[in-house]
């Protein structure tokens, strides 16, 4: 393995969250007193479960035996061609079981209720579906009841992944309030746990929501950081060197802080993360929190304080993005203050960029790609001829698109 | 006199007068911006001694379908927060004198600016706020800005909370501290649950405030069972069902008296 200069950290980036679980001015704790004791015992359960070998042991023996971890980083050597460099690297978090990166969280989530909490029922919510699906799995090899609420939009535009949750067990539950979107899911099934929270467990999917989730999510989900670095270093499996950047999408952002988080003292790696940019920043319908300075405030959804695109009376605006899992009004924490640190970037692809991001990445490198990882595909076309070709590009690839055909179909009609 | 003071001064009529206080929520805006007037005056008419203000938010994550649904149809009607407090003001120039708790998620509030947002509420006649989703931890602000205009800060307390966070809410609530009957969301439920007694003993043994209890109460025999031990009736989702439907102001009327009978009259079975 080669060695690598760690350029030294004027910031220690792990010093957040504080006591409270603030990032910064970000973050926090804002839900109804009915959960707040939970949310004390999921901490106090989390913090013991982190330093648990045992509990260790057993998620790791199910990420490499069940889930199928390490995923591979594959070296896309025809779409470093096409752009003539710089050489770019896939983490292929596609081929992790079930399709997406969510699984580990899921399954990280769903064991540390088995073992350590006096809870027998998981609840969820789901946007594309990948969530659901990874939580519904978890639930299914670790015999717990398991409902998953998911907005009736998203159930229409991810068909097979209801019916995937169903077969494994999960009961899916459309929620037809708002948008019929990701938040009104969430919303839905804060709701339930309110109602349950005696008997259940809310497995969150993204690294948003009250704290704990952001940083227990982080953690999780920091499996895919760990990996890509090693495999990045050793010339084995890798360029034997640091990436330059590193790119992922960013919904809530539990995939890019996943990755993101192990390269943070690494300050030459640039950090990028793409938003969802909809039909366009200026049409007002897209999900790009940091990029539309009119709709993106600082504000309060779903217990955490971070980047929220609302109007002036504070009203969570409509989002849309042609990828469910991008299509969501808040942000993780972190992520915001991260971008306040100047440590990570945030920039967006729109619904078209994205759908030619699956096109570039299915004909050229045989992947397709989910719609929510190929906008972080799509930034590529920007940033490639910004850099040398020298220089080292890392993707996280964060699900497989076989969710998405239906989709990908009405769009890109007839091939 | 503060809000604070007209607030304490409600509780301790009541107590000299050996009864529960009535306090019933509205959403406002709902069924329409007038209407949504006329049913906080008819039940401040009829007995009401304090309400609850509500201003609608997107995403009530801790109400159920009704209130999701009127808070909904106010917001499609274009009520904002500005509207709201106008409203307040209309409803001080009518002559309703009851205390006003504003009831809002924290969002709108921080999007108006914390401190701009109390001094106006507490300009256009309101008394208190209740913020279902702002812990004590996250109300800093907000707490400084209420002691500054004399606003009551209340706070809830729900079944599931720990002696010490009973403590630790209590120290930071003022005027009275709102008990949620169930574990749960709001909405009308056929059932007070059955150790809601043994919760309102729990909280009391850590503090003197005065103890309301909000949550599934729809009846006026439910609202007798609450007044025989608390010091406060709330009454939220049946209310504002009746002012949805047909006769609504007729229907609120009906059933503000038997829930202000029974938050009233404690010894009673619930009929008036």
């Amino acid at each position: 393995m080669t060695d690598v200069s760690v350029t030294p950290s004027k910031v220690n980036y792990r010093a957040w969250p504080d006591e409270a679980g603030h990032f910064g001015p970000y973050g926090g704790k804002f839900v109804p007193e009915t959960l707040m004791p939970a949310l004390e015992e999921l901490e106090e359960v989390y913090l013991k479960a982190k330093h648990d070998k045992e509990f260790q042991a057993e998620l790791d023996h199910l990420l490499r035996t069940f889930v199928g971890r390490p995923t591979p980083l594959t070296y896309a050597r025809r779409l470093t061609e096409y752009f003539g460099g710089p050489r770019i690297y896939i983490k292929r978090e596609d081929l992790a079981h079930t399709g997406a990166h969510k699984i580990n969280n899921a399954l990280g989530q769903a064991l540390l209720m088995k073992r350590k909490m006096q809870k027998t029922r998981i609840v969820a919510e789901t946007g594309a579906g990948q969530h659901g699906v990874a939580t519904a799995t978890a639930a299914a090899m670790l015999g717990i009841d398991c409902v998953v609420y998911m907005g009736t939009v998203d159930m229409a535009r991810q068909e097979p992944n209801v019916y995937r949750m169903r077969l494994l067990g999960a009961e899916v539950r459309g929620v037809d309030s708002g948008s019929k979107t990701l938040k009104d899911a969430i919303n839905e099934a804060i709701r339930d746990w309110v109602t349950n929270v005696r008997n259940t467990h809310y497995l969150l999917g993204s690294a948003l929501g009250p704290h704990p989730y952001p940083t227990i999510v982080r953690d999780f989900q920091s499996v895919i950081g760990r990996e890509a670095l090693r495999q990045m270093l050793d010339p084995e499996t890798g360029p034997g060197r640091l990436p330059d950047a590193i790119v992922a999408c960013v919904g809530g952002g539990s995939n890019a802080i996943g990755i993101f988080h192990p390269f943070l003292e690494y300050e030459q790696v640039r950090l990028i993360g793409v938003e969802a940019g909809g039909r366009g920043i200026e049409s007002g319908e897209h999900a790009a929190r940091f990029a539309d300075p009119k709709l993106g405030r600082l504000g309060v959804l779903q217990g955490t304080k971070s980047y929220v695109l609302q109007d002036e009376d504070g009203q969570i605006a409509l989002t849309h993005s042609i990828s469910a899992g991008l299509d969501y009004a808040s942000v993780g924490p972190e992520h915001a203050w991260l971008r306040d640190l100047g440590r990570t970037e945030y920039t967006y692809a729109t619904d078209d960029e994205a759908l030619e991001g699956v096109r570039l990445l299915s004909r050229l490198e045989g992947i397709i790609p989910a719609l929510e990882s190929a906008h972080a595909i799509a930034h590529l076309i920007k940033l490639a001829p910004q850099m040398h070709k020298d220089e080292v590009i890392l993707v996280n690839l964060s699900g497989r698109g076989d969710k998405d055909l239906g989709t990908i179909m009405k769009e890109l009609g007839a091939l | 006199m503060t809000g604070l003071e007209r607030i304490e001064a409600v509780f301790r009529r009541c107590r000299a007068e050996g009864r529960a206080a009535f306090m019933p929520y509205h959403a406002m805006g709902y069924p329409d911006r007038q209407k949504s007037l006329q049913v906080i005056r008819t039940l401040s008419e009829i007995g009401a001694d304090l309400f609850e203000i509500g201003i609608p938010h997107s995403d009530p994550l801790a109400d159920g379908p009704t209130i999701q649904t009127a808070t909904y149809t106010a917001l499609m009607q274009g009520t904002t927060v500005k509207d709201c407090l106008a409203m307040v003001r209309e409803l001080r120039a009518m002559g309703v004198d009851r205390p006003f708790c504003a009831m809002s998620y924290y969002n709108p509030i921080f999007a108006y600016g914390v401190q701009r947002f109390v001094e106006d509420a507490a300009a256009s006649g309101i008394d208190g706020l209740i913020v279902p989703d702002l812990p004590p931890e996250e109300a800093g602000e907000l707490e400084a800005a209420c002691r500054q205009a004399g606003l009551a800060t209340i706070y809830l307390l729900a079944p599931t909370s720990t002696e010490e966070r009973i403590r630790y809410v209590a120290a930071h609530c003022t005027g009275f501290i709102y008990l949620v009957s169930v574990t749960g969301i709001t909405g009308a439920r056929n059932e007070l649950p059955p150790d809601l007694a043994e919760f309102v003993a729990r909280v009391r043994r850590h503090t003197e405030l005065p103890l309301a209890v909000g949550f599934g109460i729809a009846n006026g025999a439910q609202a007798a069972a609450v007044a025989r031990i608390a010091e406060g009736v709330i009454v939220g989702s049946a209310l504002v069902k009746a002012a949805g439907g047909e006769e609504g102001l007729a229907r609120v009327a009906a059933l503000g008296r038997e829930l202000a009978h029974g938050a009233h009259h404690p010894r009673s079975n619930g009929a008036s």
